[in-house]
């Protein structure tokens, strides 16, 4: 029931994922954050089983860091991915796979701005938008449509709104606050959550008409 | 699919990454270079794509360093389906494709093999996938022997234009690489990216 999206922009990566932490039919905790940092300018986006998550995560994050301490620089957003990637591939077919569908969303010199989709199976593809979870069926076809290359913070974010409100709307699950952040050549910017616009309730004609009917009686 | 021509060989592939019913990209791709004439595609799940053809590059450049030599097509059929029946009992799941020109002697050569490895030559063309029944229909219809590498585009192209076009799953988008004695052509088809 997670939703994690990731959206590319001139030079800059948007990653923002729902901040519900649920189990079965319960939300223990309405602003979870679901994006773990690997490195300056590398940032991560998890969903799937519960602990495999956050332990795939920091075990990622930790290696990309000692990469740095061995090497003296970071991984490209390409080789860290690469990395993650071997990982779950190798772990898919060992008694304790990893259950986790990432995003991973960073920024590098070389190559400008890079958004690389993973799923649990360990299958990798570079896109310039992607989507985990339910919320894909709603929101892949709108970014289909109003995505274009090199969009700016301000037209990313509005595309972002979009899906979120499409989400609000159809979604049966209440997804009503994502976490956001954005990848530049200055490093990872908290932006503020964004919640679907509230939208003022439309009243059917037929209710009205019942209501004077009911006053009148 | 692959097809051989006279003094070419051609390999084919769609470029859809999908999970069931959506499409998650349409650039995901499948054929890879495994030497300057010798070319491998691997149909199947997306993983085991991407892990195949990473241990396979592997263990050719380990081949080529000791042998000194590029490896020819023939071995590499073989090396691929050790490869594939390591993992008898748990197999990846892809259906490979070889096509190449032999670098010595530059014979055309095309052969699959399947999920565990067992290996078949063709002398005339290979599909692979999950729209194979209709790639033998439409490569049975276009291919002839002893295609110029033109012709062989041109067929190539509409066997695997068309038959895509009959799977729900397949499609969106296609390339195709024609392999001559001395070049290879990449070219990327117009395709129904439906």
């Amino acid at each position: 029931m997670e939703c994690l999206i990731g959206i590319r922009g001139k030079d800059f990566v948007l990653l923002a994922s729902d901040s519900v932490a649920g189990r079965s039919v319960v939300a223990m905790k309405k602003d979870h954050d679901k994006m773990f940092q690997l490195s300056s300018k590398l940032l991560m986006a998890v969903s799937g089983e519960g602990g495999d998550t956050v332990q795939f995560a920091e075990y990622i994050a930790k290696n990309i860091q000692l990469y740095r301490m061995r090497n003296g620089y970071d991984l490209s957003t390409k080789a860290a991915a690469s990395f993650t990637r071997r990982n779950l591939a190798d772990y898919l077919r060992s008694s304790t796979p990893y259950m986790v569908n990432l995003l991973i969303g960073g920024h590098d010199d070389n190559d400008g701005a890079d958004l690389y989709y993973m799923d649990y199976l360990g299958s990798m593809v570079n896109l310039p938008f992607a989507v985990h979870g339910y919320g894909s069926f709603f929101t892949l076809s709108i970014m289909d449509r109003y995505y274009k290359e090199d969009m700016t913070k301000e037209q990313t974010l509005a595309l972002l709104q979009r899906c979120i409100d499409e989400i609000h709307e159809r979604f049966i699950v209440n997804l009503n606050s994502f976490k956001v952040k954005i990848i530049d050549k200055d490093g990872i910017h908290v932006l503020k959550d964004i919640r679907p616009t509230t939208k003022p309730p439309v009243e059917a004609e037929g209710t009205q008409q019942q209501q004077q009917l009911m006053d009148t009686a | 699919m692959a097809m051989k021509g006279k003094n070419c060989v051609a390999i084919a592939a769609d470029t859809r990454f999908g999970i069931q019913a959506q499409t998650v990209s349409t650039k995901f791709q499948k054929i890879f270079e495994l030497g300057p004439r010798l070319y491998i595609g691997l149909a199947g799940l997306a993983t085991d794509v991407q892990t195949v053809s990473e241990r396979l590059k592997f263990r050719v450049n380990l081949y080529e360093l000791r042998e000194n030599r590029r490896v020819k097509p023939k071995t590499l059929l073989s090396v691929v389906s050790n490869l594939l029946y390591e993992r008898r009992f748990g197999p990846y799941f892809v259906e490979p494709v070889i096509a190449g020109l032999d670098d010595v002697t530059s014979e055309p050569f095309v052969a699959s093999l399947d999920l565990i490895g067992c290996p078949m030559v063709t002398e005339d063309f290979v599909v692979s996938g999950t729209c194979s029944e209709q790639m033998y229909g439409m490569c049975e219809s276009v291919w002839s022997p002893d295609l110029d590498p033109d012709q062989l585009f041109e067929a190539i192209s509409q066997a695997l234009l068309n038959a895509a076009d009959r799977d729900a799953v397949s499609g969106w988008g296609a390339v195709v690489h024609i392999i001559e004695k001395d070049k290879v052509t990449t070219r990327t088809l117009k395709a129904r990216m439906d």
